[in-house]
């Protein structure tokens, strides 16, 4: 929610006129890295476990790496695994898309019936996520009910439906970090584009979207975190034959849980890492 | 076909909302003119400088580029450039970039684009500049690199909003002798906005003095500043006593008018003005004489001769300005140029002491109100 | 010379008409793609379950069309939806409020950090963030279950096991832990604004530290609390994973109570499930509309 480039250039040039403030300034060191080991105590251990020899990942017996051995067979798994990286993918491009667009439109626009659709944008970031969930399930089988009387299709609930309702959720978030990067930018590097015979076309490429690219970039990430992150909108909108990592995690751990799991979420966290890293390194020549 | 007109503003009016920030406002500016636009804050200066580049439109009459009615034509398709107060340069592109930026929109071959964008910057006295970012350079080179980017694609009419408004002064000095050089070796119509009244006065070959979105008076500096049409303008532009009356007699350019505190003064009029009605007498505190009583000066035979107590004295290097009471109990303004150096005080006035207040009659103007 | 033929000027208000015309176009294209998902498919989902919790429940967990308020007036009589809100709504107090104790120190510590490091302070909340919420919550089984670490490293040192795992606490832990981040940022960002010079001029005016940050830090920082406090709180009480993982289904929150309504009550029943989504949705709102206007009041 934060564009993390964005406030750091903002705070480095406060940064010389504050000075250093001693409320309990040891204190507040020791109760942040006890935060810090409480954040990362259990990634930690999920990594370790990950390498245990002990078939239900409940001790550290040993060291292995036959655990991403099997996963790298287990075709269930990695095809879960595939499908939540397809989601998040197609969803964070879907979603920045259209947010940029809409928040484009808010910023620079006046037109009837923006105050109201702006307090729209916000209902879901503050509905409770199950709700829309469960509101999606009933939709999608509604909808698809209607479709079947109408058509005679049998539509089912799959890839598409998750990426949907992932699309609908994410959008507002995108336009919040979007906006609030547009609002940080200076309009008359429009004008001074038009002025030097820039068409809006031409302008928008060539002047607005490179500077607000670190906002679109954050908002991407978001959408892209936000879908990978989510449980509750998957699990209720996905289909039977359709598996999805969190729902494939969710039904094994009420079952019997393999290391496997560690495995398969070790690798994820590495991916996203690097992915965050690269994408502050693009940031970073821009601001 | 255009009649050495570049633009032609005619009638134009712009609102928002109930405001009208630019009130009827007419005016020709002819080709390869230095035109400045004066007045105080607000008075509505961007905003006709926005409409002439094709930001804003005008809510009523007609504008004209090079006779071409403007209508809606975009900025992007009108022969003008500007130089914005702020500069606006493209941050995440080289100074080259953006200097080029503008004649990539144009098509222009790229060697060609090297070529004349090299040659902007020597204009501009940047050079070795071309590789760097915005960010690292000064006000002042930031400001030559917004001049280059808007003079690199020759455009018919340059418009400058406050371009040196954030400079310091010595640059600021150093920055008006450049345009005002680059605008005589290339002979492009500058239209130069400011409400820094000396800047106009200098660089101007005609200025415009804008008053609550109206245009009051246009001229030449000397125009402006000898001649105001009015008492607005007078008092904008330098320092003046404004004195009020109505008028006794009148023989077209001079008149007599009796104050409102019982003196009777002549002054200089350009328009006749009618016995009876009133108006404001304005008079230059330099152009105003202070001399001893019993000295025996030829000023003791101009029209207007007052008796005055010289009431406080400020030296301020250049000139000595002292503040005169009249017997009718008004106070004037007197500046006396410092032409000789002395440690003497007695060569200066002293409060309290007697003097003749003098000024010849062309140099009291009268201004109906 | 060629005489030129010049078209009449148009009138301006024809002129104007084309401009917001063209503007028009342009707002329809940018607004359009939006609108419509989340018409589609925000808008109208919550209009059907609407018209599903006046609907009655149907013997194969189908809907049958007879208008009724029977799904409503159940959920006012029934203990054990009352209960479900009232304890969905204290563990979404009691989560809020650890997040807030926990993470305004975290948050002062990052916002006086040295500049360089703010940022990879900032980054170190998130990372954890970056694996599945499900596989977060699982993490925490490994932790609390009873052959798992604690009470692994409890028994080795000789003392009696531990049942942490199906309780409250094991609830609580988990939800602090998925929320955290999200009452962090915000009030990174309101404390990264705050004036730290500010406690200086109120402690030269003799104020205590004490007083100094509650009646100068505190009401200035109340943006970030506010819209910390919601971002946790909202997400917190339409839990499921957490109480049915770490709570083991002894803990019912109304997101247990509304998953087996519509997915594993035999035969489920959309039409009651429906009513308490709704309900549950205009309780959270009514709070949280509550809570902005006194935290807003107090910033006056
Ligand atoms: N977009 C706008 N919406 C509403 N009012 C405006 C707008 N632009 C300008 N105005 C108003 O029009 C008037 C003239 O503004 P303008 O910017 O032209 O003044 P200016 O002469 O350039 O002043 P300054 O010397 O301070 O730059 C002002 O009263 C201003 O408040
Ligand atoms: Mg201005």
């Amino acid at each position: 929610m934060i564009d993390l480039s964005q406030t750091s250039s903002q705070t480095a040039q406060k940064s010389s006129t504050r000075k250093p403030f001693s409320l309990g300034k040891t204190t507040l060191t020791v109760v942040s890295v006890l935060t810090y080991m409480f954040l990362y105590i259990p990634i930690i251990i999920l990594v370790l476990y990950s390498f245990t020899t002990d078939a239900f990942g409940a001790r550290l017996t040993g060291f292995t790496l036959s655990w991403y051995e099997q996963l790298w067979r287990d075709q269930r798994l990695m095809g879960a695994t595939l499908n939540t990286l397809y989601v998040a993918f197609v969803s964070m491009i879907v979603s920045t898309i259209i947010g940029t667009m809409t928040a484009l439109a808010l910023e620079r626009f006046r037109f009837r019936g923006r105050a109201v659709y702006d307090a729209f944008l916000y209902l879901p970031v503050v509905i409770p996520e199950i709700v829309m969930a469960l509101s999606l399930l009933a939709f999608f089988s509604f909808a698809f009910n209607l479709i079947r009387q109408l058509t005679g299709i049998q539509l089912r609930n799959g890839l598409a439906t998750v990426i949907i309702s992932h699309i609908a959720f994410s959008i507002s978030f995108v336009v919040i970090v979007v906006r609030a990067s547009l609002r940080g930018f200076d309009q008359r590097m429009e004008e001074a584009a038009y002025d030097l015979g820039a068409n809006s076309w031409q302008t928008f490429w060539r002047i607005t979207f490179p500077l607000i690219l670190p906002g679109i970039i954050g908002g991407g990430l978001l959408a892209f975190t936000i879908s990978l992150d989510d449980f509750i909108i998957s699990f209720f909108t996905t289909g039977p034959g359709t598996s999805l990592l969190p729902v494939e995690v969710y039904s094994q751990v009420k079952r019997a849980v393999t290391p496997k799991i560690n495995a398969i979420s070790t690798l994820m966290l590495a991916v996203s890492m690097t992915l965050v890293v690269l994408s502050q390194v693009v940031q970073r020549p821009r601001t | 076909m255009n009649d050495g007109i570049a633009i032609e503003l005619d009638d134009i009016v712009k609102s928002f909302g109930d405001v009208n920030a630019v009130d009827h406002v007419s005016m020709q500016i002819r080709d390869g003119e230095f035109f400045s636009m004066l007045g105080p804050s607000g008075c509505g200066k961007t905003t006709t400088l926005r409409m002439i580049a094709g930001f804003e439109f005008p809510t009523s009459g007609r504008l004209k580029i090079h006779g071409k009615e403007m209508g809606n034509t975009p900025p992007y398709r009108r022969p003008v450039n500007t130089v914005f107060q702020s500069y606006a340069l493209f941050p995440h592109m080289t100074v080259a970039q953006n200097v080029a930026f503008g004649l990539e929109m144009k098509r222009v071959p790229k060697e060609q684009i090297k070529e004349r964008v090299q040659k902007a910057l020597e204009l501009v006295r940047l050079p070795t500049f071309g590789d760097r970012y915005p960010r690292q350079m000064s006000g002042g080179q930031q400001q030559r690199v917004a001049l280059a980017r808007a003079l690199v694609n020759e455009p018919e009419v340059l418009l400058l909003d406050e371009p040196l408004g954030a400079l310091d002064q010595k640059l600021r000095k150093e920055m008006q002798f450049e345009l005002k050089r680059i605008q005589e070796e290339l002979g492009i119509t500058f239209i130069f906005v400011t409400h820094d009244q000396e800047e106009a006065l200098t660089m101007s070959d005609r200025i415009a003095v804008m008053n609550a979105g109206r245009v009051l008076q246009i001229g030449t500096p000397t125009e402006i500043y000898e001649r105001p049409n009015c008492r607005f303008v007078a008092d904008f532009i330098g320092e003046s006593n404004f004195i009020e009356g109505t008028v006794r007699a009148s023989n077209g350019q001079y008149a007599t008018i009796e104050t409102s505190d019982g003196l009777e003064m002549q002054g200089y009029t350009e328009q006749p003005v009618s016995v009876g009605s009133s108006v404001v007498l304005s008079l230059r505190p330099e152009k105003a004489r202070l001399s001893t009583v019993n000295g025996n000066n030829s000023q003791k035979h101009e029209a207007n001769t007052f008796p005055a107590k010289v009431e406080r004295v400020s030296y301020i290097g250049s000139d000595t300005r002292i503040i005169v009471r009249l017997a009718s109990g008004r106070t004037i303004d007197v500046w006396e140029q410092n032409t000789r150096s002395t440690l003497d005080r007695d060569a200066y006035w002293q409060p309290g002491e007697a003097a003749i207040l003098s000024c010849s009659v062309e140099n009291a103007l009268i201004l109906t109100s | 010379m060629a005489i030129e033929t010049v078209p009449p000027p148009a009138s301006h208000e024809a002129l104007s008409q084309q401009r917001r015309a063209r503007e028009r176009l342009k707002v329809f294209g940018l607004v359009f793609p939006g609108l419509f998902w989340l018409t589609f498919f925000f808008a109208l989902p919550l209009v059907v379950i609407f018209i599903y919790s006046f609907l009655t429940p149907g013997p194969r967990g189908d809907v049958v069309w007879i208008f009724t308020f029977d799904n409503y007036a159940r959920l006012f009589t029934e203990s054990l939806f009352v209960n479900a809100y009232i304890r969905s709504i204290w563990l979404g107090i009691l989560t809020t409020v650890i997040c807030l104790i926990i993470g305004y120190p975290l948050a002062v510590f990052i916002a006086q950090a040295p500049p360089r490091w703010r940022t990879i302070l900032l980054f170190m909340v998130l990372i954890p963030f970056w694996t599945n919420f499900l596989v977060r919550t699982y993490a925490w089984m490994i932790i609390l279950q009873n052959n798992g670490l604690i009470n692994w490293i409890v028994t080795s040192l000789g003392f009696p096991r531990l049942s942490l795992m199906n309780t409250q606490t094991a609830v609580l832990i988990g939800l602090v832990y998925g929320e955290l981040p999200f009452m962090v940022l915000p009030l990174y960002a309101s404390i990264d604004r705050f004036d730290f010079t500010l406690m200086q001029a109120a402690s030269d005016l003799g104020a205590s530290k004490f007083r100094a940050f509650t009646r100068v830090m505190l009401p200035l920082t109340m943006p970030g609390i506010a819209a910390g406090s919601v971002l946790v709180f909202i997400p917190t009480v339409g839990q499921f994973v957490v109480s049915d993982l770490l709570g083991g289904a002894k803990v019912d929150m109304l997101g247990n109570l509304l998953q087996r309504l519509f997915t594993r009550a035999n035969p489920p029943n959309w039409p009651l499930g429906s009513a308490l989504a709704l309900m549950f949705m205009l309780v959270l709102m009514i709070l949280i509309v509550f809570y902005f206007r006194s935290t807003t009041e107090d910033d006056r």
